[in-house]
Formats: C-alpha cells, structure tokens, sequence
C-alpha cells in the first residue's frame, strides 16, 4: 500500500448514466404496418386502450377522447383487440418518401 | 397515460410485448419514489439502448444472476444515508428463477425491505427463447425443441412463487398482465408492507410463444381463466385471496393460439393436451380456483 494518505475517498467510476426518459429520439412508429384508427363516434371514453399500449403513448383530451401518438405507435393492434365498443380499426399504414 | 408518466415511449420491446405494459403497471403501483433494479433480459436491453433510457424513476442494471444482491445494497445504503424509497427489482423468469435464484434466496433470508417482481414470458426471450425453469410443460422452445420423438419442454414450471413463500416472507402474490387494477394494488400493498416481497407477473411474448402482438392481452387472460396461471396472494406462507374463475376454460383454447404449442395438435402428442389439462386442474383443486 501507498503511504499516502492524500485521497482516501472512495472513488466510483460508474459505468453508463442516462438521462431520464430520453428514449424519446426513437420514434419507434416507423415500424408500422398497420395503423390503428380511432372513431369518436363509437368510442365511450373508458380509456381501456392507454391502460393496455405498451407504448403508453394514448392521449386523452379534454373531452375525453383518446389519441395514439403516431410518432411511437407500433401498431401492435392490442388498442384495437381490446376496445370493448370496437371503436378502433387497424388498416394498412402507408407512409411517404 | 397516467397522470405522472414514469416509462417513456421509444423503447424497443416488439409490437405488441407484454412487458413494458407490465412496467408500466408496476411504476403505476410503486411511484416516483421508486428505485429500480434490473438484471440483463429483454427489459434491460429494450429500455435502456446506451445513451437512452425508458425510466422516468432512478433504474440499475446489475448483472444477469445478481439483481437481488445489488437491491439489497441499495436498500443498506438508503438506511446508512437515512433516506427512504421504494426498492424494487424487476426481472425476468430466466434471471429470477434460474440464475438469480441463489441471490434472490439471500436477499429473502437476510430480510431486505425490497420487492421483487419476475415478469415472467416463460423462457430466455432476449437470447432467443431458450427455455427456462419457468417455461411449461409441452412448449417448444430452441433448447426444448418439438420434434418427432419430442413434444417439447418435458418438465413443469417451477413454483418460486411457493419456494419464496418457504422463506417465510410476508408477502408473496401472482399476477397476470390481462387484469391491470390487481397488478397495480399488489404493487402498493407490497410497498406497504415492511421486509421481502415476491409478486410473480405474468407477461406473454408475441415473439416467443408466437401469435400475434394484438393477442397479448387475451393471452394473459386465458392463461387465467384456464387454471393454468393461478392468480393469488399469500401472507405470512397462507393464502388469501384466490381469483376465482367461472367456468374455467378447457386448456386447448389457450394452447391452440400458441405457435410453441402447435405440435400438440398432431396425432402422436394428443395426449399432452391432456396432461396439461390435468396440470389445470390440479391447479384448480389447490388453488380452488372454481367458483
Ligand atoms: C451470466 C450471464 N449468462 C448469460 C447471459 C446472456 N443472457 C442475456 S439475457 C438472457 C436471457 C434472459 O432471460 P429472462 O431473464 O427470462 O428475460 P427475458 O429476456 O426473457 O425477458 C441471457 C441468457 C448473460 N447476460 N449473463
Ligand atoms: S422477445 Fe418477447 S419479451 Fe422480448 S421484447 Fe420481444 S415480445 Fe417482448
Ligand atoms: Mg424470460
């Protein structure tokens, strides 16, 4: 041992620190093939669909109603297959460029 | 969405997986003064994609076989500093009941005020579905291949759900992903309660037990009703409270959704569905699960 008593702190050097919540950059809805389409009309606002995303990307709106951010939906289809008044319908996604 | 989003979107789970809604659930429960613990598994790899992270809550990655032992010191270290928060590890079956059952059992005897939660998907998803201990009997995985001569996994699930329970701590609960107001309460009575805490969640792989991701729910449903997943609560080594089951259904509606299952319903492996039928009603008998 060193006679040195200069630093005697333990020092941890820690490995990968991340900032919270960051995964934000991927915007996972490009793996879409299919596209989830909310009807106002059938929808009664049980809100079902954002407990089961696995995305937690459902939105609710003032009046109640729910919105799928498409910037992460990946078009799974459990919001559809699960909504109990078949409010959502999954169609082919068709994208640009 | 809750009100406080813990878990981000732009994680890398598949479509349609059962784990980050199991998360999400979990994070539901514990809240922001939550401390997360994650061995190495599809969770770890699919929210935390080096520089990003899922967490909105401060999460540790230990390593495959030791979550529970990294828990534990966090836990130490929180009482040494005089600050509180809820520690939870979360992992999956193949780090909690294969490989890090030697440090979960440490952490259970040593009495660490922490709750360990096992999202189970019944198999290695992450290295490409391996079978664990936790994989059930008759379901064809890369090391339990079906075959002619094989009708795939050839043992029963382990019941850590019990061993835990033999450690004698207070709390010890199952789950399934399909009822999300009970995943969440468990959460919050485990965090209510002061020592070791085990809650075993079901969470189906779209990619592993192969049907489609829009099915994940239902799946988490079936295996219930079908006595196959019995969903539980055990204080002090007694159970409970039993979520019971009206007419329980036969155990094909659930295997026949399920591609590792698929062989089950040839000629030459007709008698396995049966004996996973017995499986479920003993399940039924022990548990009493019929109402
Ligand atoms: C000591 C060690 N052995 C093997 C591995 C490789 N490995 C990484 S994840 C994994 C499987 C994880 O399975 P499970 O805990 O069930 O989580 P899942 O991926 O199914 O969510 C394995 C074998 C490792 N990281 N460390
Ligand atoms: S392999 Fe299975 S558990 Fe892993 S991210 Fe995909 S669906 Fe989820
Ligand atoms: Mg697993």
């Amino acid at each position: 041992m060193s006679q040195s008593k200069k630093d005697e702190t333990i020092k941890l050097i820690p490995g990968g620190i991340t900032g919270p919540k960051t995964t934000i950059v991927n915007k996972t809805g490009s793996w879409r093939t299919f596209i989830p389409i909310f009807n106002k009309e059938k929808c009664n606002k049980c809100g079902i669909c954002g407990i089961f995303c696995p995305e937690d990307c459902i939105t609710e709106d003032e009046e109640g109603h729910r919105h799928p951010d498409y910037d992460f939906c990946k078009g799974c289809g459990i919001c559809a297959e699960e909504c109990p008044k078949d409010a959502i319908e999954m169609i082919l996604d068709s994208k640009e460029g | 969405m809750s009100s406080v989003q813990l878990f981000a979107p732009g994680h890398t789970a598949c479509a349609g997986c059962g784990m980050p809604i199991a998360i999400k659930l979990i994070l539901e429960g514990s809240g922001k003064d939550t401390i997360v613990v994650s061995p190495t598994g599809c969770l770890e790899v699919t929210t935390t994609r080096y520089p990003q992270s899922a967490w909105g809550v401060p999460w540790i990655h230990s390593l495959f076989e030791n979550a529970a032992a990294v828990a534990s010191g966090v836990e130490r270290t929180l009482k040494v500093l005089k600050r509180d928060a809820n520690v939870i590890v979360i992992g999956g079956d193949g780090a909690t009941v294969d490989i890090g059952i030697g440090a979960l059992s440490g952490m259970f005897e040593r009495g660490h005020n922490v709750t360990y939660i096992c999202y189970d998907n019944e198999a290695y998803m992450n290295t490409g579905v391996q079978r664990s201990s936790s994989t059930p009997y008759g379901a064809s995985t890369t090391t339990s291949p079906a075959g002619k001569l094989s009708f795939g996994e050839d043992r029963p699930k382990k019941d850590l759900p019990a061993i835990a329970a033999a450690h004698g701590v207070p709390y010890v609960a199952t789950a399934s992903i399909g009822y999300p107001k009970d995943v969440i309460n468990k959460v919050k009575k485990a965090k209510e309660i002061v020592g070791p805490k085990y809650i075993h969640v079901l969470a189906p792989c779209p990619t592993g037990w192969r049907f489609d991701g829009e099915k994940t729910i239902k799946m988490a449903k079936l295996a219930v009703e079908t006595g196959l997943f019995p969903v539980y609560e055990m204080e002090d080594g007694v159970i409970t409270k039993v979520k019971k089951i009206k007419d329980r259904k036969p155990v094909d509606e659930y295997l026949k959704l399920q591609g590792r299952y698929k062989h089950l319903f040839k000629d030459d492996f007709k008698d396995q569905v049966k004996k996973i039928q017995e499986i479920a009603d003993k399940n039924a008998e022990k548990f009493g699960l019929d109402r």
